[in-house]
């Protein structure tokens, strides 16, 4: 009988199969798991496909009984009609989408220039009763923001905010500030406190020590945490639609919302708009991806 | 250049912790400080008060002739190396040395030519192109020490610096930062932990129990005469046997029949304890010249020498350090002897040293 000796020794794979029963186990879990997450993923990307689909399609076929899925004229007309007024100039939503780039913009760097300071400060230094003034800060976040609509409202018209972009601007960075002072925290944490006593100790101030060593270890921490912000920010709804009236200053939630509610509704438009809308997120949260999980599992880990 | 003073340093941190009650230090020009002490004793806050980077509750230091109290980190002049290095992690060896110097604006030239003295006197020259996590546990220790002497600061501060390497490298580095320390003459305080970093590396070591300072002494004295009874069980590996003793006829009486030579000028009416050595004490042949009998309970063989554990009838066994060639098994019937001179004695009220 001849053994090759390739055979005898080779500690190579082992060509044996494994115990039949695991492999059928084995092979049965993944199409069901695979048979599963595609009924999953369907039903959830359904709204999101159908959006798209609407807003590539002509009125007539919005309409069609029984509904269009592939043979359907393309057309790129409502799209045209978000940026473009029927008469020609801008369209309403367009400034509206404007308006939204401004306040979430606006908010996010404000939130994010006073929030991440607070956060070095909580972490850093010996805050008199620290524990309870970080409880407080995240408190405000238990509440939800419909509840104090009404109180902001009658406080915005004494001092004249209602209807005006600095009044959602101030909301939204209050609202945000909390969120970011916490999630930085995490961060500053995880940076070694040494790096600034290293510095200090090479002649820098403490707030230089700061700047250059601490700040540019945070900037994946700070993105996370921006793109969180502008997150929130650019979807609002509550507070644009009761504290502003006018187009001028309208931010997008609210005036999407506006083109459903007339005699008829221009579907074509209400998804071109929405798909419009929800682009510039994806596209931001597309470009920081990396330290979104980066800073999402940093942060979370505490010490 | 400069000594450092310590006068009465007491720390409290806002949440109510004390972590320095008391401590005095008279550190001279140019000596290599050491403290010692368990975890939790104030080492490090002492370090960083010194350093600035904490304000003392109350008490002076002076760095020189100059009173440093209200002075930040940077105008002290000091360097201080952490027991995370505390690299920059985003810049590379060569501008890691050169950071501190860039700071007190020195030109290009004198920087480079400091940089490279640095990295000469620390063996850096193949690593200064790389960053902090391409370096080695080891080589990132050499480049933060050569980042603390590229300014040659008045003072070094070493906070543990050695505790993230394998013990090999440690004792490598513990001859070099000697050696180093020597050559550049800097005053440097160094804090350990470790009673072997200590003893061979002090000119003086300072051990420090619960935020005060028990005794201040060389490595000798601090080995000889522990004291109080807190250091003579926390030096030496294994530390002092700790014998309840009686004194008679000129002598020291313990449990089990066991005598010791007495040093001069006992108090006679408080309650003693005899510190012994373990190589103060010898295992012999049962009956063997002024032994009392005893029993071999342990032995550790440690290579070069055995350390017996025995029990002679008093209240604790006692250790007993051995040339390895003297070997009995355990549980064998042995004597027990003192062969060494006076030893150390305490009051166990006070539990400091009588004599
Ligand atoms: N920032 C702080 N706030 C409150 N308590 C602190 C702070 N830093 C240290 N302590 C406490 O002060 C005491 C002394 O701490 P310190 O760091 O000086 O000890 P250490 O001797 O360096 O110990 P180790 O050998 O473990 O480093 C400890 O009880 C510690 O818990
Ligand atoms: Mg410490």
């Amino acid at each position: 009988m001849a053994v090759s000796v390739n055979e005898a020794v080779s500690p190579g794979p082992v060509r044996d199969h494994p115990p039949p029963a695991r492999r059928r186990s084995g092979r049965g879990r993944t199409v069901l798991e695979v048979a599963l997450l595609t009924v999953l993923a369907v039903v959830m990307l359904f709204p999101v496909l159908w959006m798209i689909e609407t807003s590539i399609k002509e009125n007539r076929d919005v309409y069609a009984v029984p509904a269009k899925f592939f043979d359907f004229k393309v057309t790129l007309d409502h799209y045209r009609d978000v940026f473009v007024a029927s008469g020609g100039g801008r369209s309403t939503l367009s400034v509206s989408f404007l308006n939204s780039v401004i306040v979430a913009g606006v908010s996010t760097v404000l939130a994010t220039v006073l929030g991440v300071p607070a956060a070095w400060a909580y972490s850093r230094f010996a805050v008199r009763a620290k524990k309870d003034q970080l409880f407080f800060i995240l408190s405000t976040r238990f509440m939800p923001p419909v509840v104090v609509v009404i109180p902001i409202f009658l406080m915005y018209r004494q001092v004249g905010l209602i209807d005006n972009a600095l009044g959602l601007i101030l909301i939204y960075t209050a609202f945000n500030v909390p969120f970011t002072i916490w999630m930085m925290k995490g961060f500053v944490d995880e940076v070694p406190a040494e790096y600034e006593d290293a510095a200090m100790l090479d002649g820098y101030t403490r707030l230089q020590a700061f700047r250059k060593f601490t700040l540019p270890l945070l900037v994946p921490g700070i993105a996370a945490t921006a793109v969180f912000a502008l997150i929130f920010s650019w979807n609002e709804f509550v507070f644009a639609i009761f504290l502003t009236s006018s187009d001028d200053v309208r931010t997008a939630p609210p005036a999407i919302a506006g083109l459903i509610g007339g005699t008829t509704v221009d579907w074509g438009l209400v998804a071109a708009s929405s798909v419009v809308f929800a682009l510039p997120v994806l596209v931001f949260a597309y470009l920081v991806r990396k330290h979104l999980v980066a800073g999402v599992t940093l942060g979370a880990v505490r010490r | 250049m400069a000594g450092i003073e310590v006068t009465a340093l007491h720390k409290r941190y806002p949440d109510g912790t004390v972590a320095v009650e008391h401590v005095d230090l008279s550190i001279a020009d140019g000596e290599l400080f050491v403290m010692l002490g368990p975890s939790g004793c104030g080492k490090t806050t002492t370090l960083r008060a010194i350093a600035g980077l904490e304000r003392q509750t109350t008490g002076d230091i002076r760095i020189g002739a100059t009173l440093v109290n209200e002075l930040p980190p940077a105008e002290r002049d000091i360097a201080m190396v952490f027991q995370f290095y505390a690299l920059y992690p985003h810049l590379r060896t060569r501008d890691n040395l050169a950071f501190p110097l860039r700071a007190e604006g020195l030109p290009k030239a004198e920087v480079r030519e400091r940089v490279d003295e640095a990295a000469r006197l620390m063996r850096l020259a193949p690593l200064l192109n790389r960053r902090p996590r391409q370096l080695s546990g080891g080589e990132q220790q050499r480049v933060a020490l050569a980042r603390a002497l590229v300014r040659r600061p008045r003072a070094f501060l070493m906070d543990e610096p050695l505790t993230n390497l394998d013990a090999e490298l440690r004792a490598d580095m513990r001859t070099e930062i000697k050696h180093l320390q020597g050559e550049l003459g800097t005053t440097m305080v160094y804090v350990t932990h470790d009673q072997v970093e200590a003893m061979s590396l002090g000119h003086r070591i300072a051990i420090l129990n619960k935020g005060r300072v028990e005794q201040i002494g060389t490595p000798l004295e601090v080995y000889d005469r522990p004291a109080s009874l807190f250091c003579a069980a926390f030096i030496g590996s294994p530390p002092m046997n700790l014998i309840e003793v009686e004194v008679a006829d000129g002598n020291l009486c313990g449990q089990g029949g066991l005598t010791l030579t007495a040093p001069p000028g006992l108090p006679r009416d408080r309650r003693l304890v005899a510190g012994v050595r373990p190589e103060a004490l010898e295992v012999a042949e049962p009956g063997a010249e002024h032994s009392v009998p005893a029993r071999v309970v342990s032995a550790e063989w440690l290579g070069d020498e055995i350390i017996y554990v025995v029990d002679h009838g008093g209240r604790r066994d006692v250790r007993v350090r051995m040339p390895s060639t003297v070997r009995f098994a355990a549980d064998a019937k042995v004597g027990l002897r003192h062969s060494g001179g006076a030893p150390a004695v305490y009051d166990v009220g006070t539990e400091e040293l009588v004599a």
